[in-house]
């Protein structure tokens, strides 16, 4: 079925044909509801310089319009091999980067060996970069690299990196709030107020600017800048998706939530509940900003986050597992625990993807409700190009996909279906 | 220690179930319908595939064993006229197949490696990284679970044979290398050095000046010698010597209508005599001295006759000489070295590499005939370990041709890059601690001229994948990246034959031995 490989794909053709104040558009060349780009800028840019180089190796790759659903061989391969490169510019030298910064201060072991293997061997990732098909090792390795600096001291480069961590996706939010707490304990720990304004001025300038430099070609029109946002955070999309381990999800087994409030309400709720959890740790960490503490509330933060907050993916959890992999030596059997855990939790989502093109409606959601793969089969097809097809199936579900999160179609005539029966 | 690296091994191995299968996936699913399907007096006789049995008769019976489990997974694979036939649970039973018989690699890997480690006095530095080196063999995993074979297996049983030889357990070791023989008879390439070992240190003793004592022939061991051995080829060969076959089986076994070389040279001795030929040819050519009728035919595709057009053609005869002058040396030297098991896999190296370079029909996958008992050797004196270096990443960087579809490209570097380091780094570990490096770095324990050979593959490589293409010659000589790796391989498995020759000739006793 069509999904985050396809979604990546799209977004490589949407990118290399269209002009950036169009990307987050909806409009003829650019049809949201087919997998539209709902992450912030950076992955944008990303996809556009994978398109071309794309489109250097065969322009059927990212044809506007054309290449929708495109798999091939060797372009399974070239998906493949950008993973690759993302992995060798940005995450291993991040978690190099993370071993050094580990190794230099104390407790001063020789070498911090167990973090880096596991930051490098964790098979989530993997197999959710690869297999599954994104491109989180981008984002996760920023954040790895971000808090590398900041143990090291380097409060400014630490800060930019997250920010380009989060302006890649901006599922990183989960980390926002322990590192906004400790860079904000570290001003406080400046000792005089000069220190203090210096160091919180000096913080805030790299982060407007990276945002700033990020953002720009969308500053110009609000229209465009509301319309990025509004693509950033969906909220019709509901509670939860598919099976995931969150909080809601299992209480959800006793008391039916997705009935019994609606989605704005429970948003809310979602939101206060994440708040008065987050609290604690954060408390915690302004008070004594050290980088063992840093680390652990990285853990703890995106843990309330994955199991409280709203709309989370299975994928989520490797938000968790990767600052786990940060405190694998002090608490490695917790850890390895987790490790083994995460994976099972996301098995669901692994044998999915071994699935071929399913025939007929499936509901792959398993009774969460919003996954679909459809094969419509109408004589009204006919003559029609692929494109044409497809509007007509979203104008008649128009009501219906506001909340559906991945819907994949096969538009056949009679005779095309009769055909494929043989 | 050695459970969790065979467990994860293995596990790393279920990875490639999905990957690119050859020919050889088909042929052993014919077999296992052959022997499942068939009455035994009909195995060496069907051929409604193209893929007969072409294998000894033990062999034949391990894949009836295997068909027996088969059942279980699809029976439809056991049908002879599915021809072809690869649904998933065909692929996943036969891939399974060879990671679990793996496992009789592990242990043969397992014993040789506590042998080395009983000689070499520094067990634990010794024994686990060389476990590693051998059972981790990127090129082995390669062809066994990309290319599909056995041979894990095969050599997991030699490796049983050659241990036993070490620890003096002669009957033992004679058993399981007859076995080996009946499983598949490329071994009886290496039969020669058994034989000499045999009857020099086993039948006859020696006096204390080390010379022969010809009156101490003891009939005793000869005959239990004798009686293990032709057990073994009665229970293999015995019902197709009853029922009179054995005309067939043999014409099965040996078909000598194939040509001097696979259409992908080995980079043996002949590689190199035909693009001399060839060289020649196109001089000639230019220059005006040969006529257009002495042209040579090129093997193109399957397998083909080759005629050479300016050097004399090459008859299996001729091979079959070749060998064995090749082999006569190093016969002689065990000969006169008797009583020293290491002396025996020293020429076991040897015969190898003499039928490696100048056999009939060589695939490049025999070089595995060389590298894994040389492997044994890497840690005992230091030129060995220079040879295994060089062999190892010439040898397995031969293999790559074998594996020419896109997506293994990665698997193939990734494998070959990783076990070329890890090979080095334990090599230079034990070799070299304590030496200042070099002036120009080099690759451990390489002189810088084979330094810059080794470094040399990385063109080669770059050319057969990119370069080829780019200069757009691929219509007009589709062959050439393949010859360019057979003859640039084969100069290096020249070099190094002939380099560990000289050693084992010259200075087997005054060589330089790790000092402890």
């Amino acid at each position: 079925m069509f999904g985050d490989y396809e979604a990546q794909r799209h977004w490589q053709e949407v990118t290399v044909n269209l002009p950036v104040k169009e990307w987050y558009m909806n409009s003829t060349n650019n049809d949201l509801l087919y997998w539209g780009l709902d992450y912030p800028p950076l992955t944008a840019y990303h996809s556009y310089l994978c398109g071309l180089v794309a489109r250097k190796l065969n322009p059927s790759f990212v044809e506007l319009h054309k290449s929708r659903g495109y798999e091939s061989y060797e372009h399974k391969l070239f998906m493949r091999y950008t993973v690759f490169v993302v992995d060798l510019l940005i995450y291993i030298p991040a978690a190099y980067m993370f071993l050094c910064a580990l190794s230099s201060i104390p407790p001063r072991r020789k070498y911090r060996k167990l973090e880096y293997l596991s930051l490098i061997l964790y098979p989530g990732l993997y197999l959710i970069d690869y297999g599954h098909f994104q491109y989180n090792n981008a984002s996760l390795g920023f954040f790895v690299g971000a808090v590398a600096c900041l143990i090291k001291g380097r409060d400014c480069l630490g800060s930019v990196l997250f920010c380009l961590a989060l302006n890649y996706k901006q599922m990183e939010l989960y980390h926002a709030l322990p590192i906004f707490f400790y860079l904000l304990g570290i001003c406080f720990k400046q000792g005089s107020i000069m220190g203090f304004i210096f160091k919180i001025t000096k913080i805030g300038i790299s982060v407007l600017l990276t945002f700033g430099i990020i953002w720009s070609p969308f500053l110009s029109d609000t229209k465009v800048l509301l319309q990025v946002v509004h693509r950033l955070f969906p909220l019709d999309r509901g509670l939860f998706e598919d099976k995931v381990a969150s909080f809601w999800c299992s209480i959800s087994v006793l008391v039916k939530l997705k009935k019994l409030i609606d989605n704005n309400n429970m948003a809310l709720i979602c939101l206060l509940s994440t708040v008065v959890c987050m609290i604690p740790s954060s408390i915690h960490l302004f008070i004594n900003p050290t980088p063992r503490h840093l680390r652990y509330a990285l853990v703890n933060g995106s843990f309330v986050f994955f199991l409280m907050s709203y709309h989370v993916h299975e994928k989520s959890i490797l938000l968790v597992a990767i600052p786990a992999c940060l405190i694998f030596s002090e608490e490695p059997f917790m850890v390895t625990w987790f490790f083994i855990v995460s994976i099972v939790s996301m098995l669901p989502l692994l044998v999915k993807d071994g699935l071929t093109v399913p025939m007929g409606v499936e509901d792959q959601s398993d009774g969460c409700g919003a996954k679909f793969s459809v094969v419509v089969v109408s004589p009204k097809f006919t003559g029609k190009p692929l494109l044409q097809r497809h509007r007509l199936v979203n104008g008649v579900l128009q009501e219906e996909l506001k909340t559906i999160h991945a819907f994949s179609m096969k538009t056949l005539t009679p005779e095309q279906w009769e055909e494929q029966q043989k | 220690m050695f459970w969790p690296v065979v467990l994860g091994i293995s596990c790393v191995k279920l990875l490639l179930i999905p990957a690119y299968r050859s020919t050889d996936f088909e042929v052993h699913r014919n077999w296992l319908a052959i022997t499942h399907s068939l009455p035994v007096d009909q195995w060496y006789f069907e051929k409604t595939s193209q893929w007969t049995l072409d294998y000894p008769p033990l062999f034949a019976w391990f894949e009836w064993l295997l068909a027996k489990v088969a059942w279980y997974f699809d029976p439809k694979m056991l049908d002879v006229r599915n021809l072809n036939y690869a649904s998933d649970m065909t692929v996943l039973f036969q891939r399974l197949s060879v990671v679990v018989t793996d496992f009789v690699f592990a242990y043969g890997c397992k014993i040789c490696c506590e042998q080395v480690g009983r000689s070499c006095g520094r067990r634990e530095d010794v024994v686990y990284p060389l476990f590693l080196v051998l059972f981790g063999n990127a090129g082995l995993i390669l062809v066994d679970h990309i290319h599909f074979q056995y041979n894990g297996f095969l050599y997991g049983i030699m490796f049983l044979s050659v241990a036993r030889l070490l620890q003096r357990r002669e009957i033992e070791a004679a058993f399981w290398f007859s076995v080996l023989l009946n499983l598949k008879h490329i071994y009886l390439y290496i039969a020669p050095a058994y034989f000499i070992y045999y009857l020099r240190s086993y039948c006859l003793s020696s006096t204390p000046e080390g010379h022969i004592r010809w009156q101490s022939f003891s009939l005793f061991r000869f005959v239990k010698l004798g009686v293990t051995v032709v057990t073994v080829f009665g229970l293999s060969f015995g019902p197709f010597i009853m029922k009179g076959q054995l005309n067939q089986v043999l014409f099965r076994l040996f078909p000598f209508k194939r040509g001097l070389s696979h259409a992908y040279w080995a980079p043996n001795f002949w590689a190199l005599y035909n693009f001399a030929d060839k060289v020649l040819e196109f001089v000639g050519g230019r220059m005006g001295w040969l006529t257009t009728s002495g042209r040579a035919a090129m093997t193109g595709g399957l397998v083909q006759e080759f005629d050479h057009a300016v050097l004399p053609s090459i008859s299996p005869q001729i091979t079959l000489i070749a060998t064995l002058i090749s082999i006569v040396p190093c016969l002689v030297n065990l000969w006169r070295t008797p009583h020293n098991p290491w002396q025996f896999v020293r020429a076991l190296v040897l015969c190898g590499f003499g039928s490696y370079m100048f056999g009939w029909h060589v695939h490049e996958k025999a070089i595995f005939l060389v590298i894994l008992p040389l492997g044994l050797l890497c840690m005992q004196r230091k030129v060995e370990a220079q040879v295994f270096v060089i062999m190892s990443i010439v040898g397995h960087f031969s293999l790559f041709p074998l594996f020419y579809t896109s997506h293994e490209t990665p698997i193939k570097v990734f494998a070959f890059l990783l076990h070329a380091v890890y090979t080095t780094t334990v090599l230079y570990n034990h070799w070299m601690e304590g030496r200042i490096s070099p002036l120009i770095p080099r690759i451990p324990l390489c002189s810088l001229a084979e330094t810059v050979y080794l470094i040399g593959l990385i063109p080669v490589f770059l050319y057969e994948q990119l370069g080829h293409s780019m200069f757009g010659l691929e219509e007009k000589m589709p062959f050439l990246p393949l010859m360019l790796i057979s003859v640039y391989c084969g100069l290096g498995v020249m070099y190094a034959w002939l380099k560990y020759y000289n050693f084992v000739l010259l200075n087997t006793r005054k060589g330089k031995k790790k000092n402890h």
